[in-house]
């Protein structure tokens, strides 16, 4: 069995990772999408050697020490507050908590006027809530609190 | 042939062999030998949930005082194995408790546990002594309420890494001012406050605890109330171990400590206070086990403490004991036999941390009797792999997860094939082994030529091509368990080695290139076999059969296919309406 064309299937991520059971089915949308602009720099067709974050379930260190043990906390900017603030993503159980906390971290109630964002290992900008949870604790490295604007799209 | 001996006498005799592996051997003698064996076993070790089912089980085994069940597959514990797949333990109890009224222990792993479940188990069994519940999910402290309550004769209460749902610790108020034998709890997995005046009055009032493992909100200032009810305790778990120094709480928790003479086991230490951690001084001598996986915090404190364990058989620690910690190890604890290190940050990618491969051969150097290692480290080299493989020739576990996939020898940037044929080859006693880095097919060569004890393997990120999954397979006479993840493995190796599955319990490839055809293939030719396709892409049904399965778990059954699969779970093969009669 020759090796060509092996390298692609074993480094590409594999999409429907496990985690929630209705995020399960989700890609990966990148945020520009969202904006209609076109997808830069072609994500994917990208074969990159994927760093260590983004393969699912590695290292094996299994969920209760990751959940116990790991602290990741990552800088949460909100358009238009002075300072940032440091949230533990591996302290939650799911996205609802999670954007809970954020909410509460600025003092935001339910008004739905800030959409978070973070940015990816990739550098890319994505909006919270399409990969499963535990992929998204894995490839965090920042978050923004981004305010809507009135025609319901985002505010660039 | 006429028995010479009478049945008494050779139950007597039968008595004396506990493991099921020589109680399993000894059936197959003669019918005699099978009737004596089903009918006084009664201990029994169920490894897979559905390679059997109770009816099959109740039939065979008439008086059970003891179970222990395994549900889900090992990486599961990777999230690799996605939620609702099986692993319910409720048709089990429900018969279980119609079958063996006087049953006494259970104990599962990686099983989906309900309130109900454990509501059943409260009151179906009189006598019930021991719950034992590890990497379980699905109930909730409801669930503990009701065994507290009703269970008059619990000895064992053990949650080992579990997820509860805590709604709150007032479960632990529902064991009666009546019950007083309590021999073992475990609850640091447990996330709520209990009430510590309640913990204290069971504590008092259980003469028997042996083991006592907190969870993280009984505070520092506490535990010398609750040592001082019970310096009989042998395993001990603090909760969080924090606090502002002071020198009276420093002094007496020492003092409590010191009058624990039979304590052998510690752990817990979570968000540790370095100051707080030489109380334990006195005690360090008699510990044959310590855990220090949760104390985040720096070498020299974690080394001061090791230094003084000269009779430690069991050590797990974080990477921050560093290589001049583990140097201490091996000049200070010459019995261990036990080496677990975890990472304290497996997701970033550069850390301060000073833990490479000289530490693990430095214990390997100077602790002879060391026969089980857990690794985590970012660098590893032939050479030292070689020289562990030479100090350790009694190894019987060999875990080594080096954080970057695909990592080679940082000294010569070659695979690691060398080195890990070295351990195969000169620790003829391994029975685990657990691989990474960059491999060819060359390790799976070695493996398969000189691993002839080894009972389970997981690889990941290696080899390259099917001749890899073949060594394996074809040269393990003895391997009961495979799990493979991301390796170019694929349907050649698989099929050609089909009747290699049915003496193993398990197989579990994910992200390989096993195909839909090859499983469909597998599963109608292996009626002994389930062959799980576990696959949670949308357009999963217009995928040809040529393309490559997201993960397939393949395992061998007397209980024919299952019907508790959720949709993204396919047992190949096999006509979906047709119960296959197996029994």
């Amino acid at each position: 069995m020759g090796t060509e064309g092996l390298g692609l299937e074993i480094t590409e991520l594999r999409l429907g990772l496990p985690g929630c059971g209705d995020e399960r089915k989700e890609k990966k949308r990148v945020f520009l999408d969202i904006l209609g602009g076109d997808s830069g720099d072609g994500a994917g067709g990208d074969v990159k050697n994927r760093n260590i974050g983004v393969a699912v379930g590695w290292p094996p260190v299994c969920s209760y020490r990751k959940r116990t043990i790991i602290k990741m906390y990552v800088k949460v900017s909100m358009d238009g507050a002075p300072f940032l603030r440091k949230i533990d993503v591996n302290g939650y159980k799911g996205y609802s908590d999670f954007v809970r906390a954020l909410e509460n971290l600025f003092g935001l109630g339910d008004e739905c006027e800030y959409i978070p964002i973070y940015e990816d290992k990739d550098g890319d900008w994505m909006l919270v809530g399409d990969v499963p949870w535990e992929t998204f604790i894995e490839t965090c490295k920042r978050l923004r609190m981004k305010k809507r604007v009135s025609d319901g799209g985002f505010q660039t | 042939m006429t028995s010479s001996f009478p049945e008494e006498v050779l139950e007597h005799v039968l008595s004396f062999l506990t493991s099921q592996t020589d109680r399993n051997a000894v059936s197959l003698v003669c019918k005699t030998w099978y009737e004596t064996d089903r009918w006084c076993r009664n201990r029994i070790f169920v490894g897979n949930c559905y390679a059997v089912n109770p009816r099959i089980l109740i039939r065979r085994f008439p008086d059970v005082k003891s179970i222990e069940l395994k549900g889900k597959p090992h990486f599961a514990d990777f999230n690799l194995v996605p939620e609702g797949w099986g692993g319910y333990v409720y048709p089990w109890v429900v018969e279980l408790a119609r079958a063996y009224p006087s049953l006494e222990e259970i104990r599962l792993k990686r099983m989906v546990v309900t309130d109900e479940s454990l509501e059943m188990v409260a009151k179906s069994f009189n006598n019930f002594k021991v719950l034992v519940l590890s990497s379980c999910e699905g109930f909730s402290t409801d669930g503990l309420a009701a065994i507290a309550a009703n269970c008059r004769n619990l000895r064992v209460l053990d949650l080992r890494e579990c997820e509860v749902e805590d709604l709150s610790g007032h479960w632990l108020s529902h064991f009666p001012d009546s019950f007083t034998s309590l021999e073992s709890l475990n609850m640091a997995c447990l996330v709520s406050e209990v009430s510590f005046s309640a913990l204290e009055r069971l504590v008092a009032r259980s003469p028997n605890l042996k083991t006592l493992k907190l969870n993280r909100t009984v505070p520092l200032e506490k535990l010398s109330t609750l040592l001082k009810r019970a310096p009989q305790l042998v395993d001990f778990g603090t909760g969080a171990y924090s606090a502002e120094f002071r020198p009276d709480v420093y002094s007496s928790l020492a003092g409590v400590f010191s009058a624990c003479k039979n304590l052998k086991s510690l752990s817990g230490f979570w968000d540790v206070t370095p100051a707080y951690l030489p109380v334990i001084n006195n005690v360090c001598s008699q510990l044959t086990s310590l855990n220090l996986s949760y104390a985040t915090t720096q070498s020299p404190d974690l080394t001061k403490i090791v230094s003084q364990c000269c009779n430690l058989q069991r050590l797990v620690v974080l990477d921050y004991i560093e290589d001049t910690g583990l140097n201490t190890v091996s000049l200070s604890c010459k019995d261990l036999r036990e080496l677990v290190v975890f990472p304290s940050d497996p997701f970033i990618g550069d850390v301060d941390v000073q833990l490479t491969e000289h530490g693990l051969v430095a214990v390997s150097e100077g602790c002879s009797k060391l026969h089980s290692i857990l690794y985590f480290c970012r660098q590893m080299s032939n050479s030292a792999l070689i020289q562990i493989s030479k100090n350790c020739p009694n190894l019987t576990c060999f875990r080594l997860c080096i954080i970057e996939p695909r990592a080679p020898d940082y000294q010569t940037l070659e695979p690691l094939d060398t080195g890990f044929g070295s351990i195969v080859q000169n620790c003829q006693h391994l029975t685990r082994l657990s691989m990474s880095g960059l491999l060819t097919d060359r390790v799976f060569e070695y493996i398969g030529t000189y691993a002839k004890n080894l009972d389970m393997l997981s690889i990941a990120f290696a080899g390259d091509s099917d001749l890899g999954l073949h060594y394996v397979l074809s040269g393990c006479d003895r391997l009961r368990k495979l799990e493979i993840r991301d390796c170019p493995f694929g349907d050649k190796a698989l099929l050609a080695n089909a009747s290699k599955l049915e003496r193993m319990r398990s197989l579990w490839m994910s992200s390989c290139l096993v195909s839909f055809g090859a499983c469909k293939l597998l599963g109608r030719k292996m009626p002994g076999l389930n062959v799980e396709v576990i696959d949670e892409r949308e357009n999963v049904n217009s995928i040809p059969e040529y393309a490559p399965v997201e993960k397939v778990y393949i395992y061998r059954t007397v209980s024919g296919q299952r019907f508790d699969a959720p949709d993204f779970v396919r047992i190949m093969g096999k006509d979906k309406d047709a119960v296959y009669n197996l029994s």
